[in-house]
């Protein structure tokens, strides 16, 4: 059971995940795999509904009714994640992986100053006397940024961004090997935004565990993750090396992502963004999920379902490279 | 969208629609007897000219939304005035004048799922819109208005449109919807707020390309409000930079944006991230954040934060300086790059 060297930190395979409605399940994630290895950073981008949270939620274990795991593998550190009980996941939580969700302000305890929180959390996963765990807690709150006087604040004393550092501080806690964040920064400022990002990069360089990052904003994280994986409709349509992914988009959703956003570089251009909005996942479209949208369609994208072909490094999800 | 619905330069002879005057609004903080006031902005002096695209752009809690509620009238100004084509708004009295300006200025919302009455159809907010604001319509007449409202903000075919539920809508159209109920008033200028900030991105560049045709051909300005200066590049001609309540610069968007004067200009325009820039990763991490602006003294509000700032600086509110042609900025350490003639040499170079 356990890992060798060579193997990925963290390994998904086919992961499909069920919502059970009264009108029969709904598939939020099709046959994903990915990988993640020790101290990378993988950014995965989507539209809202693309079942990028139900992916992270999956891989950590946190689905709740009425979402299931139907089939698919999740390995971490060699352990099997998809059949473990609550008892051995609790062990791995925090200590070897942990989560950063999206809104802070309802992630935290309102009623708990930080200090507690971080006391409570810590103290469930490892025994610490009280002394070294208030050394602890000062040194994670210097290590992100914060006075460690707010160790005594409520959250509601903090601004948004102080709050979201504050969650990457008792994420961080027990120094685990992957930390996985969910849009993270979506509720901050630009300015409040790149702080935080910076401060993760350089986090992660110093303790060297690896990082899961979804977002819906594909600028984001350009300049931080070493891979991104795009995702439509509850599938991966195209995963590859970030600058690979940003230079050279393959499939055309990509593509339509990149011509979406303006920049405040470059000569000011006309975009035209992507026709008609993503499908609803109780009734997928047939054969290629982006085929209604997409500019180069052709008759075989509605029969039948493409597999992933390799462009350099990327994997994408498409029947124009097929060949 | 053409190339010809990108941003243009106001005609010359372009009429100012709307302006404000040392608009001031202050909240108060707490019981009845509290003497905090929360300053939500102070003396804001605004112009907007006909077919003009004016964005305005600053983190949250920097004022722009509260800017959009006084013009719209939400809000009562806590000194300082409106002015519509030079009347002064507070001189409207009259049910049908304080209808006739919220028909020419009415606003878009940011949430297009709250906006909308989910328990009418489509037709409900545009037919309500137009028997109001339009009593010269017939019952066809605002039926055909109708239809063609729709057609403008690129909702076809237009009478399947009217007679949906805003669940049978996408975010991108139920925004499109907020478009045409503001278009039935025949406005002159739309107070935009954030109304892309929720959509998806995918159809986020749908709705500036909307704006932009709006404003060739219905001749309509807009006030927009964001927090995103790529989006405010896209579609907008002039940029008004807000900090804390103030308007810390002003200007045309590519001279703002080619030559940032506010060290707060700056700072944002740093942390935009785009995938176009070179890879640059700068070790020093920003960390503190706007201010809370309650019973502020005098002083520029970004001074705890600004690398250049000087002793001035917390003596004496910066006011908006011409530093370069139809350019402004409110910083008593930027330099001017108009011909120096009465420009002293300023300390530190930005």
């Amino acid at each position: 059971m356990i890992a060798t060297s060579t193997r990925p930190l963290l390994q998904v395979k086919d992961l499909c995940v069920d919502y059970l409605t009264d009108r029969g399940p709904v598939r939020a994630v099709d046959r994903v795999s990915l990988e993640v290895n020790k101290g990378e950073f993988l950014g995965i981008v989507g539209e809202s509904g693309c079942g990028k949270s139900t992916l992270l939620f999956a891989i950590a274990r946190l689905l709740s009714a009425p979402a299931e795991i139907s089939s698919g593998e999740v390995w971490f550190t060699g352990h099997d994640m998809v059949s473990m009980d609550e008892d051995e996941l609790r062990h791995l939580r925090w200590r070897d992986y942990s989560v950063v969700m999206q809104s802070a302000m309802n992630a935290l305890n309102p009623v708990m100053t930080i200090a507690e929180q971080l006391a409570d959390a810590v103290g469930a996963h490892q025994r610490m006397p009280p002394s070294q765990l208030r050394a602890r807690s000062k040194e994670l709150m210097r290590l992100v940024g914060i006075d460690p006087e707010h160790l005594h604040s409520y959250p509601h004393q903090l601004s948004g961004g102080m709050r979201q550092r504050a969650m990457i501080a008792m994420a961080l806690a027990l120094t685990p090997d992957l930390v996985i964040m969910d849009e993270p920064t979506s509720a901050l400022d630009v300015v409040a935004q790149r702080s935080l990002m910076l401060k993760i990069k350089q986090l992660q360089r110093e303790f060297g565990f690896a990082t899961i990052f979804v977002t819906h904003d594909m600028s984001l994280v350009s300049h931080f993750s070493d891979r991104l994986a795009v995702m439509y409709a509850g599938q991966v349509v195209e995963i590859g090396p970030t600058r690979d992914v940003f230079a050279a988009p393959k499939h055309p959703y990509t593509v339509g992502l990149m011509r979406s956003f303006p920049s405040i570089s470059g000569p000011r251009q006309p975009l035209a963004g992507i026709a008609g909005s993503p499908p609803d996942l109780g009734h997928p479209p047939s054969g290629c999920r982006f085929h209604p949208r997409c500019p180069q369609v052709f008759e075989r994208c509605s029969k039948e379902e493409p597999d992933f072909y390799t462009r350099e490094q990327d994997l994408v999800r498409c029947f124009l490279f097929d060949r | 969208m053409t190339v010809a619905d990108l941003p243009l330069r106001p005609r010359e002879d372009a009429r100012e629609l709307l302006r404000t005057v040392d608009l001031t609004k202050h909240f108060r903080l707490g019981g009845f007897l509290s003497s905090r006031y929360l300053h939500g902005v102070d003396g804001i002096n605004l112009s907007i000219h006909e077919d003009e695209i004016v964005a305005l752009v600053g983190e949250s809690g920097s004022g722009k939304s509260t800017i959009a509620r006084l013009i719209a009238g939400v809000y009562k100004p806590t000194a300082g005035d409106v002015l519509h084509r030079g009347q002064s708004v507070k001189g409207l009295r009259s049910r049908r004048e304080v209808l006739e300006y919220r028909g020419r200025v009415p606003m878009v919302f940011q949430d297009p799922y709250g906006s909308l009455s989910p328990v009418y159809q489509v037709s409900h907010g545009i037919m309500r819109a137009l028997k109001l604001h339009r009593p010269d319509l017939s019952r066809r007449g605002r039926q055909d208005e109708a239809e063609r409202l729709l057609e403008a903000v690129g909702l076809v075919p237009a009478r399947d449109f009217l007679s949906k539920y805003p669940y049978q809508l996408s975010g991108g159209q139920r925004q499109r919807i907020g478009f045409a109920q503001a278009l039935a008033c025949r406005p002159e200028l739309i107070l935009a707020d954030e109304p892309v900030s929720m959509l998806d991105v995918s159809v986020r560049i749908g709705v500036l390309n909307l704006m932009a045709t709006l404003r060739r051909r219905e001749r309509i300005s807009f006030l927009y409000i964001t927090h995103d200066i790529a989006s405010a590049r896209y579609v907008a001609d002039r940029l008004v930079v807000m900090y804390a309540g103030h308007v810390a610069e002003s200007g045309p968007v590519e001279d703002v944006l080619a030559h940032p004067k506010h060290p707060y200009t700056q700072l944002l325009l740093s942390a935009v991230p785009d995938p176009r820039a070179p890879i640059s990763l700068p070790e020093k991490t920003e960390v503190q954040e706007p201010p809370r602006v309650i019973n502020p003294g005098e002083g520029c509000r970004f001074r705890a934060r600004c690398p250049y700032a000087i002793e001035e600086c917390s003596r004496v509110t910066p006011l908006l300086r011409l530093l370069r042609p139809e350019h402004e900025a409110a910083c008593h350490v930027a330099t001017s790059d108009m011909d120096d003639r009465h420009e002293v040499a300023k300390p530190a170079h930005i």
